[in-house]
């Protein structure tokens, strides 16, 4: 039986596009400080200091260790995690091993990115194998284009299906002082915008952002002298599946990883109508099609039920099943805090401090998921109470 | 330690200055195989989570461990990557058994030093604000670093060659070694100078290769193997970045580190108590800076150390009696493969250079500029 982890203390800096005027050093320590406040702790009582991001956006190596002064590891334990877009969801992870071990008794766990320093996509088409398939990649959308194409052959779903989503992620952007893109939407917005890659037009894609998301973790016998609002990680998951596997082949296209991740969470803690048992879910939505069919994949609905519930505006803040409050991944993604961002803001959905993003059923329990490199998963069940 | 974690076997590849018939992937399929079968246990049935190291600078590849689940068949399993040294991995690993969330992890890294130019790399973990475009790298400021531990505590540069004598010359019995040597001070000392007081001689070769160990509860160890290696204390530090803002002569995040290993670990006088260290030495004088730092001997006391011969594979505390990183490790498996040597010493399974009765060993990972952060891992052997 591990010690019960409790998220104490959240920061994010404001997203943007671009602030040439901030170095990558004074974004974590917006966000650090941020943290702090909110836990109301100073750094000396953070026992160990965790940071990630992904190092050939920026091209510096070990940044945890050239970042020490801003992060507040200097003179601490810590060690970075670099999983690729789960890299925040896993900085959480890793922060609730370092103190359900037993080992600490808090932590600090950094998210970061800074994609004005460098251009995503030559990064990201690094990801795949050099003397395999490298040269037919070109970043991240020729999957997701992929089977968003076989979502609306398998299901039904139309194009403004998507739209609807994206539209819905905006309103809800809108609403969140710290997101990137905030201009609202209508779904004929949306469908009038260029096309990138069929179906995936420019704002059906998530956008380059830059940013900093960071947490503070504690035990219960510290949480519980910290904060009267602790937030408990209840269960958490990481599912990887192997590169290429869902991506390539004839069939079905559907998020295995998703899909087990999903069902070992809710089977755990005996969750059988998550849409009820949970309130909200914070899902890392880089394109607009992820929401109704990720909806599917991760056991939320039924296979072809997530465009209607989309169509019914059950995603909405006041709807029945809000997903990603905050606007999501469409709106605001630095991808090294992106993961981060999903886990806090659920966070503060429970603790009902979201502001006005704040959904409107009350929270008891919220899901947060990561997704990543070849097509992983992590995803987070966080609760009010520790039952 | 709040539970007993066991280390069941441990494997490595064999060190060479370059292996361009593996893919890096390879590397890791290679030890994966090797550590499964020296465990005796199914790769798909037994191992619940695999915890990966390695950089994604040094593989050219974002996300360097996306080929990692198909190697380890971690496919729709726990996969994590760790981007320092692998030290940290065995750390993380061990952090995955003690929560109670996994029963039996699978530990690797790997990397191929020769794909790449290291001193471009290392200059890019360097701050961009201030300092990289100084063009520093690792080379030249561990040259100031040996300059300023010579001068503030008179150590001398006969002393660090001494070291690499020492370690070449145990490489010798190190089947796994890339090289090994019977050297003279004056041969080290007369090598190609690179920068004063570095010789090519003091300064760790590049190298590839992949180093796995799987890691399990008590329960599952003991069951595993009548030779489990129990990890009974661990720390780690980070010293600050810039290099004005650190005493170079000391190093203070490891005694940190090593004071809190120690101090779970039970350890008192750690001279007395530990049989032998396997510690990550990229440069010859970084042998007796961490031997300091490790409480091993007074601060300044490193020079002194290597004179009185107690850290020779004979000695009263060998210090990588495997020949260490100057025999060619390369960086992030540099840490894992210390962890490795020292189990394999504790299992009696070291063959030439096993020293006779060890029980207690210490293995040591650092990473960053002038070793800005350091992890001390304290093993014991258990068993009979």
């Amino acid at each position: 039986m591990h010690n019960r982890v409790a998220i104490v203390g959240i920061g994010q800096t404001m997203h943007s596009g671009r602030r040439p005027y901030v170095n990558d050093g004074e974004l974590i320590y917006d966000a650090v400080t941020k943290a702090l406040a909110d836990a109301n702790l100073s750094l000396k009582d953070i026992e160990s200091v965790m940071l990630g991001n992904m190092d050939l956006f920026e091209g510096h190596h070990l940044n945890d260790a050239m970042l020490s002064l801003y992060s507040g590891a200097m003179g601490k334990p810590g060690f970075k995690m670099n999983t690729g877009g789960t890299v925040g969801t896993m900085l959480a992870i890793q922060g609730w091993y370092h103190i359900a071990s037993g080992l600490f008794d808090t932590c600090l766990v950094i998210g970061w990115e800074k994609h004005d320093e460098g251009p995503a996509t030559p990064a990201i088409t690094t990801i795949t194998d050099p003397s395999v398939d490298r040269p037919f990649m070109v970043g991240a959308i020729g999957g997701l284009a992929t089977i968003s194409i076989d979502y609306m052959n398998r299901t039904g779903c139309k194009l403004e299906h998507a739209a609807m989503a994206r539209a819905n992620a905006s309103l809800n952007a809108a609403r969140n002082p710290n997101a990137h893109l905030r201009d609202k939407y209508s779904m004929q917005d949306v469908l009038n915008a260029r096309m990138v890659l069929y179906p995936l037009n420019l704002l059906m894609c998530c956008p380059t952002s830059l940013g900093a998301c960071a947490m503070v973790f504690a035990s219960e016998s510290k949480a519980r002298k910290i904060t009267r609002k602790p937030v408990w990680i209840k269960d958490h998951v990481t599912v990887h599946v192997e590169y290429g596997g869902a991506q390539f082949g004839v069939g079905e296209k559907r998020w295995t990883s998703h899909m087990q991740a999903g069902s070992t969470i809710f089977k755990r803690n005996h969750i059988t109508n998550p849409r009820k048992e949970t309130q909200v879910f914070e899902m890392y939505d880089p394109f607009a099609f992820a929401i109704p069919s990720w909806m599917e994949d991760f056991g939320i609905c039924d296979t072809g039920e997530g465009w209607k519930l989309v169509e019914k505006g059950a995603i909405a803040l006041e709807g029945e099943y809000p997903i990603s409050p905050s606007g999501g991944v469409m709106c605001t993604n630095a991808i090294g805090d992106s993961g981060m961002l999903r886990v806090a803001e659920a966070a503060l959905q429970i603790r009902g401090d979201a502001g006005e993003h704040q959904v409107t059923r009350e929270v008891k329990q919220a899901l947060a998921s990561g997704f990543g490199g070849s097509y992983w998963t992590d995803l987070l069940l966080l609760s009010k109470t520790t039952d | 330690m709040p539970d007993r974690v066991g280390i069941v076997a441990a494997a490595m590849t064999k060190f060479e200055a370059a292996k361009p018939w593996q893919h890096l992937a390879e590397l890791v399929l290679e030890v994966t195989d090797k550590v499964v079968e020296a465990a005796g246990i199914s790769l798909q049935n037994d191992v619940e989570s695999v915890v990966s190291c390695s950089q994604d600078h040094w593989d050219g590849r974002t996300i360097s461990s996306m080929p990692i689940p198909d190697v380890t068949c971690a496919h729709l399993k726990d996969e994590s990557k760790v981007a320092g040294d692998g030290a940290y991995a065995v750390l993380y690993g061990a952090m995955h058994v003690l929560s109670g969330d996994h029963k039996l992890v699978l530990v690797v890294s790997h990397c191929a030093e020769s794909h790449t130019d290291g001193t471009i790399i290392e200059n890019w973990s360097i701050d961009h604000v201030f300092n990289r475009m100084l063009g520093l790298d690792y080379t030249m400021s561990a040259a100031m670093q040996a300059r300023r531990y010579m001068d503030k505590y008179g150590v001398t540069p006969e002393q660090f060659a001494k070291v690499v004598v020492k370690n070449k010359g145990n490489a010798k019995k190190n089947p796994y070694a890339q090289e090994s040597a019977a050297l003279s001070v004056n041969d080290v000392l007369k090598s190609k100078m690179l920068a004063d007081p570095i010789t090519v001689m003091d300064k760790k070769p590049v190298s590839d290769g992949a180093c796995a160990m799987i890691l399990a509860t008590e329960e599952i160890a003991k069951k595993l193997t009548d030779k489990p290696v129990w990890i009974k204390g661990a720390g780690n530090c980070y010293n600050p970045h810039f290099l004005g803002d650190r005493e170079l002569a000391d190093c203070d995040a490891l005694e940190s580190a090593s004071k809190k290993a120690y101090k779970i670990a039970g350890i008192k006088n750690p001279v007395k108590e530990i049989d032998l260290v396997e510690l990550s030495e990229y440069y010859s004088y970084q042998e007796l800076l961490w031997t300091e730092g490790l409480g091993l001997c007074k601060r300044g006391e490193g020079g002194k150390l290597i004179d009185s011969g107690k850290t020779q594979l004979k000695g009263e505390i060998p210090i990588n009696p495997s020949g260490g990183l100057l025999s060619g490790i390369p960086v992030t498996v540099a840490g894992m493969s210390r962890v490795a040597e020292a189990v394999w010493q504790l299992q009696g399974r070291a063959g030439e250079r096993q020293v006779p009765g060890a029980k207690l060993a210490v293995a040591h990972g650092c990473g960053g500029i002038c070793g800005q952060m350091h992890c001390v891992l304290v093993l014991e052997k258990g068993g009979k």
